[in-house]
């Protein structure tokens, strides 16, 4: 169970060149949009044609250009869940899903029929057997397109910003579902979203796009608890990010006027440190600096604080994420401290 | 109303028949010459698409005796394919009811081609790209996903090309003729006893036309309103 790929493809204005690989795992393709991911799994699929490269599911080669073999779409044995279901309106729920079930020529009719009721059952879509997509919700839709996908005994799973279609509390519920699946498909699934916390919640190991290339790649924890490049640190969920450089034994972080004590010597170019990471008062470490809160903003079950350095009226808002109750009992000025492990030192 | 009364009593249907003929016939080769041109055009690159799109719109867009003309030039038995035809196969096309097919099919064509290249165009694309994960053969995946989902601009394309082979004139007139019985169409009908001042006839004709037309038209209302498209009202 497993995916290679090594593809190069001009695509518009930017050049895809990746090179990924993923074994018996969740992978998860994190990036803004517009960056390439989608067009990674639509070449593993065999929808597009990336230009040069490799590309072998588990262990057969797909598509090699300097072979010359590209096999069809219908010949790589993929399972692949796309944003707006694409779901055959003309068909009834269980047709679609019978269509799964052709791919094994030796099943007749009927085992076919039984095969896609006892899938879409498993996903609680028995008795919407014969209604038609549109008549379904969209949660029902995505589940019915994944049942599809799965009776049809796909090597690798390939999941196109699957919950991006669905409002909160559909999503959180499809996601349990599809979540559930990839736990019982036991094999490589890759997953494109732009969500960190599904990212976090689905995978085991997470790509990060950047312009069409891998930017990092590594375990999910890793790369959460060291983001390494300032994109990285951005897509999971830093925000505040400051350009910086060495200066007299010290870390200058440029944007916000702020200097720390110099932690290691870097080829980092970047700063970063994660919003709910600070506290009010003052240390000696000099991971501290006075701030002004130029807006407070409620959030759902938080505030978020935009602050400056207090020492620097031009310097970049930083944003810091707390309790209501922390907040509350903050002044307009004063100080505000960090642990010196959550300061990222990035490169670009 | 004793005239009218004769002329019912002897009227001659043939023209209504031969019509119905020829306009179902026309219209069973577009729909599947058209359909298969539609998707040809569209996996073609852009330039020949141009080229291609413009070549068959052509019917569309001249006068009917102008595509005459050119039938006349290519099916002549005084000219190369003409004779070969007849020679070779023994297929006559001037002057006879196959003549009459192959005009009202020449012109009705542009119809077909143009409302299924723009239903096609309307398909999601990620259906067919789902579909071909899935295994499902190309000609399995355009008459089971595909074709329905362009379904209700091919039907109008269809009723148009029918309607469009019904009444074609000029270029039937050119290159079929108007021989009662045989290629005499409705549309030739009426040019026929109008000449010779029958209005009362060309009358009853026009009258015939006038429901085909309007059954087509009502027919055609009901499927580009399509199942499933709800109207908003602005």
């Amino acid at each position: 169970m497993s995916v290679y790929v090594d593809i190069r493809k001009k695509v518009g204005s930017f050049v895809l060149d990746v090179k990924l690989d993923a074994g018996r795992e969740t992978l998860s393709l994190l990036g803004n949009s517009g960056c390439g991911k989608s067009m990674t799994l639509r070449c593993i699929a065999g929808i597009e044609r990336p230009d040069e490269g490799i590309i072998r599911i588990n262990g057969r080669t797909v598509f090699d250009s300097k072979k010359h073999i590209n096999l069809k779409p219908q010949q790589r044995g993929v399972g692949y869940l796309f944003q707006n279901y694409a779901l055959f309106p003309n068909m009834t729920l269980l047709q679609n899903v019978m269509v799964g079930a052709e791919r094994d020529r030796s099943l007749t009719r009927s085992q076919r029929r039984d095969l896609a009721r006892r899938q879409l059952a498993g996903l609680k879509l028995d008795g919407l057997e014969d209604s038609y997509p549109s008549q379904l919700s969209g949660g029902q839709q995505q589940r019915a397109a994944l049942a599809r996908i799965l009776v049809s005994q796909p090597e690798i799973l390939l999941l196109d910003e699957p919950f991006s279609a669905l409002d909160a509390a559909l999503r959180w519920e499809t996601e349990q579902l599809v979540r559930a699946a990839i736990a019982d498909f036991r094999g490589t699934a890759v997953l494109v979203t732009h969500d960190r916390d599904e990212v976090y919640r689905l995978c085991d190991r997470l790509a990060v796009y950047r312009h069409g290339c891998v930017d990092t790649l590594g375990e999910k924890w890793e790369l959460f608890v060291n983001p390494r490049t300032a994109n990285t640190a951005r897509l999971t969920g830093c925000k505040n990010l400051s350009h910086a450089h060495c200066e007299g034994g010290h870390i200058v972080a440029e944007d916000w006027d702020l200097s720390f004590p110099l932690l290691r010597e870097g080829p980092w170019t970047w700063v970063g440190i994660r919003a709910h990471r600070f506290l009010p008062g003052r240390t000696e470490d000099g991971f501290s600096f006075p701030y002004v809160i130029k807006n407070n903003i409620e959030d759902t079950f938080s505030r978020i604080l935009q602050m400056q350095n207090a020492d620097s009226p031009d310097s970049a808002l930083i944003r810091w994420e707390t309790d209501k109750d922390t907040a509350a009992a903050l002044p307009e000025t004063g100080w505000v401290h960090f642990p010196e492990k959550e300061l990222l030192l990035l490169t670009d | 109303m004793r005239q009218l009364g004769q002329i019912i009593a002897g009227f001659d249907w043939s023209p209504f028949w031969i019509s119905l003929k020829t306009g179902t016939v026309a219209t069973v080769v577009c729909f599947f010459l058209g359909l298969w041109t539609a998707r040809m055009v569209l996996k073609a690159g852009p330039k020949l698409r141009a080229v291609a799109d413009s070549i068959l719109t052509l019917p569309m867009i001249l006068a009917p005796t102008v595509a005459g003309f050119f039938l006349l030039l290519l099916f002549s038995l005084r000219r190369p394919v003409g004779a070969f035809l007849y020679r070779e196969l023994n297929v006559k096309v001037v002057q006879t009811w196959l003549g009459c097919i192959i005009a009202a099919s020449v012109i009705s064509f542009p119809l077909m081609y143009r409302n299924a290249r723009a239903a096609f165009e309307q398909v999601d694309p990620n259906l067919i790209h789902a579909a071909r994960t899935l295994g499902m053969k190309e000609r399995r995946i355009f008459w089971r996903v595909a074709l329905p989902s362009a379904g209700p601009g091919v039907a109008s394309g269809t009723i148009l090309t029918f309607a469009r082979a019904l009444g074609e004139f000029g270029a039937t007139s050119m290159l079929a003729g108007n021989i009662a019985g045989k290629t005499g169409t409705i549309s030739q009908k009426i040019a026929n006893v109008i000449k010779d001042g029958d209005y009362v006839t060309a009358g009853i004709w026009v009258g015939i036309m006038l429901v085909i037309a309007f059954v087509i038209l009502v027919l055609f209302n009901l499927v580009s309103g399509g199942k499933g498209h709800r109207h908003s009202r602005w």
